[in-house]
């Protein structure tokens, strides 16, 4: 260890004298390095994203979707036939042991009235699980009751974005708010949730009794007034979301008569999986970025493997007089082999710098979130480190094993 | 006293070049004592170097023993020898080898890089040895701002560094003028009846010989003659007869 200090003294001084060849030779590892800087950055920016927003909609959420779609996200088969009712909702909530709760969810927009103002926003008709399952608080007053859901009742919960486009800052619980035409009492308020992270406001909404909605808003016929949009179903821990997909594939299957020839005609997907394929785009960036990082981490460390066989070659004399004073193989080698790990290293840092650059461009032009973790720099700095050891040693052997006489009489 | 520091049998050195065969050395047999000054002399091609190699363990013979201070080199490995090389032996090149853009301090250094002995005062070590070659204020000069005869100052403060018990020099006056030739004998004279260390030097000039103690002859690949000199001259005290040529500064600058 003590050798090593005198080394890299030797290193800078060797590296210094060629400063534009040196340079030169840093590039490829500069380019490796920072294309992994940049695609650690917009892989880990995607998935917080993605866990930003299960953390938005709620934990350990699994939807259940009518019609089926292809692993390729194509809808098929749906056509105008209802594949989801209340009273599946009910059936999984009742036989799926895995699964805490279900809420069906039906959504549509609606201009609602307070006296003489008015707003356009988005109206949810559900049950009161839809709150607990998506973590959504109250603010002032209280959820409607599952009674009130039996019984058509025609109350609402308000989003603060609606209270305060409505309300000029009056207390909206108990007051009477019309939704086509139809009034509804607001019985509570809830707790702002702020924007999602891809930029929807949360609190611009209405949530009312499923049954209420179905039949007085949304103005389905009476065939479909059981019928609804999604299933928002909450399995009983992050073990269980796996156990409760399969058991409600088999609860539905069973409950729409399917034969084992036939596809579902629903699709249950767990709120990973849905984000994860909007990610794509930016899994395909990470990509192409390691394939830049692979290929320039090569040709880099082929470019330090050249200049160290040049610089070999141009102090065979001076390797030879240090052999003649007494350098052993080793410490030969570790002058050449931290002189190539010096310039990697260097080169690394430019690219750990010129990454994290590049990330904030990408998070700018592209508007994807990116992160640089201190593990990638880490990794980054190993990363360069080991290709200066891997392309540095045979040059660096090359040296230590010269001939001693034939190195200081080289011409 | 005349206790042996190299001891030489039948040493034969062959290069294979292709078809090619060379026989450098033809069985040279040799004692050196310690405390000797020698000078090998001989044509080109006659085998000096190669025996100055063999004996400073940068090369090793192709037959025969070498004994240098009682350790039979002859079987040593790489890093051995290495080693010795570091410990025993200081070496002074005809064409100086300091490393360029590097202090002369610096370069006087070198070998302590390489040593196992501690190296706390290293730097202490060579201003003191630089001092003592005469070059006190030219430490941090690099090679190129500095004579051929300083440069020469300076390989012999490095060769000096490590406390050795022998300087081999291969001509080492060869690229020098006959004045800056002499003063760098002096030195070695100094060395050798003050220090009392051992030192070889071989040379083609025969009056750069008679500064030693004895004159070995090579011819061919053999030892021809070896002769004591009876009446060695006396460096230190020509140099004081001869006049200043021109003065150290001078000199320097010229470069
Ligand atoms: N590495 C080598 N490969 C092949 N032949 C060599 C090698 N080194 C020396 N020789 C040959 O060995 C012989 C002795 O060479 P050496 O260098 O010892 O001569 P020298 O006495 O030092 O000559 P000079 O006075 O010119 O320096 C020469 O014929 C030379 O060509
Ligand atoms: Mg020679």
């Amino acid at each position: 260890m003590k050798k090593i200090l005198p080394a890299m003294k030797i290193a800078f001084r060797a590296l210094r004298i060629n400063k534009m060849r040196s340079a030169l030779t840093m590039l490829g590892i500069i380019i490796g390095v920072g294309a992994v800087i940049a695609m650690v950055a917009v892989g880990s920016g995607a998935t917080e994203r993605i866990q930003q927003q299960i953390a938005s909609i709620g934990s350990n959420v699994i939807i259940v979707m009518p019609g089926s779609i292809t692993a390729s996200g194509i809808r098929l088969g749906s056509g105008n036939a209802v594949t989801l009712t209340i009273d599946d909702a009910k059936a999984l909530a009742r036989d799926c042991p895995s699964v805490q709760a279900v809420a069906p969810s039906s959504r549509s927009g609606a201009q609602v009235v307070y006296g003489n103002n008015n707003w356009a926003t988005s109206l949810y008709g559900t049950t009161p699980d839809y709150l607990t399952i998506r973590d959504i608080g109250i603010q002032s007053g209280n959820v409607f009751s599952q009674q009130d859901v039996d019984s058509d009742a025609k109350v609402a919960l308000l989003g603060q974005t609606v209270v305060n486009n409505l309300f000029n800052g009056a207390d909206p619980v108990g007051q009477v708010i019309r939704i086509k035409r139809v009034p509804f009492t607001v019985v509570g308020t809830l707790v702002p949730k702020g924007q999602s992270p891809t930029g929807q406001d949360q609190d611009d909404i209405i949530i009312l009794p499923i049954t209420t909605a179905q039949k007085k808003v949304f103005g389905v016929n009476q065939a479909r007034a059981n019928s609804v949009g999604s299933l928002m179903v909450q399995a009983r821990g992050p073990q269980f979301i796996q156990a409760a997909q399969d058991e409600m594939r088999a609860v539905l299957r069973q409950r729409h008569h399917l034969q084992a020839s036939q596809d579902d005609d629903f699709t249950i997907r767990n709120l990973e999986e849905v984000f994860q394929a909007q990610e794509t785009s930016s899994r395909v960036m990470s990509i192409l970025l390691a394939a830049i990082a692979s290929v320039s981490l090569i040709v880099g460390g082929i470019g330090i493997m050249n200049i160290m066989l040049v610089s070999v070659t141009e102090r065979t004399r001076e390797i030879g007089l240090r052999q003649a004073v007494g350098a052993k193989t080793k410490d030969i080698l570790t002058q050449f082999l931290v002189e190539a790990v010096t310039l990697s290293i260097l080169g690394g840092v430019v690219g750990i710098l010129l990454g994290i650059l590049a990330s904030k461009l990408i998070s700018i032009f592209a508007q994807w979130s990116t992160l640089v973790s201190p593990g990638a720099i880490l990794l980054a700095f190993i990363f360069s480190a080991l290709v200066g050891v891997f392309f540095g040693f045979y040059p660096a052997r090359k040296a230590a094993l010269l001939d001693p006489i034939d190195a200081l009489r080289y011409e | 006293m005349a206790e042996r520091l190299i001891e030489i049998d039948q040493i034969t050195k062959i290069y294979k070049l292709g078809d090619v065969t060379v026989h450098a050395l033809r069985g040279v047999s040799l004692e050196i004592e310690r405390g000797s000054f020698v000078a090998i002399m001989g044509p080109s091609g006659s085998g000096k170097s190669t025996l100055m190699n063999i004996v400073g363990c940068l090369d090793k013979p192709t037959s025969g023993t070498y004994v240098l201070d009682g350790v039979n080199v002859s079987t040593l490995s790489r890093d051995q020898l290495a080693e010795i090389r570091n410990q025993k032996i200081g070496f002074v090149f005809q064409q100086f080898n300091l490393l360029a853009r590097t202090s002369a301090a610096e370069n006087v250094e070198l070998p302590l890089l390489y040593s196992s002995r501690a190296a706390a005062d290293r730097h202490q070590k060579a201003l003191r040895a630089l001092d003592w070659v005469g070059l006190a204020g030219r430490e941090q000069h690099h090679p190129n701002q500095l004579s051929g005869g300083q440069q020469q100052r300076v390989a012999i403060a490095r060769a000096l560094i490590n406390d050795p018990q022998i300087i081999l020099a291969d001509e080492p006056t060869g690229a020098l003028d006959s004045r800056t030739s002499v003063e760098i004998m002096a030195l070695f004279q100094k060395l050798n009846r003050e220090s009392g260390l051992s030192i070889i030097v071989v040379t083609h000039e025969p009056d750069i010989a008679e500064y030693s103690d004895r004159i070995i002859r090579f011819k061919d690949g053999h030892l021809v003659s070896d002769q004591p000199v009876l009446a060695p001259r006396d460096a230190k005290r020509e140099l004081e007869t001869l006049p200043a040529e021109e003065p150290e500064e001078a000199e320097a600058v010229t470069q």
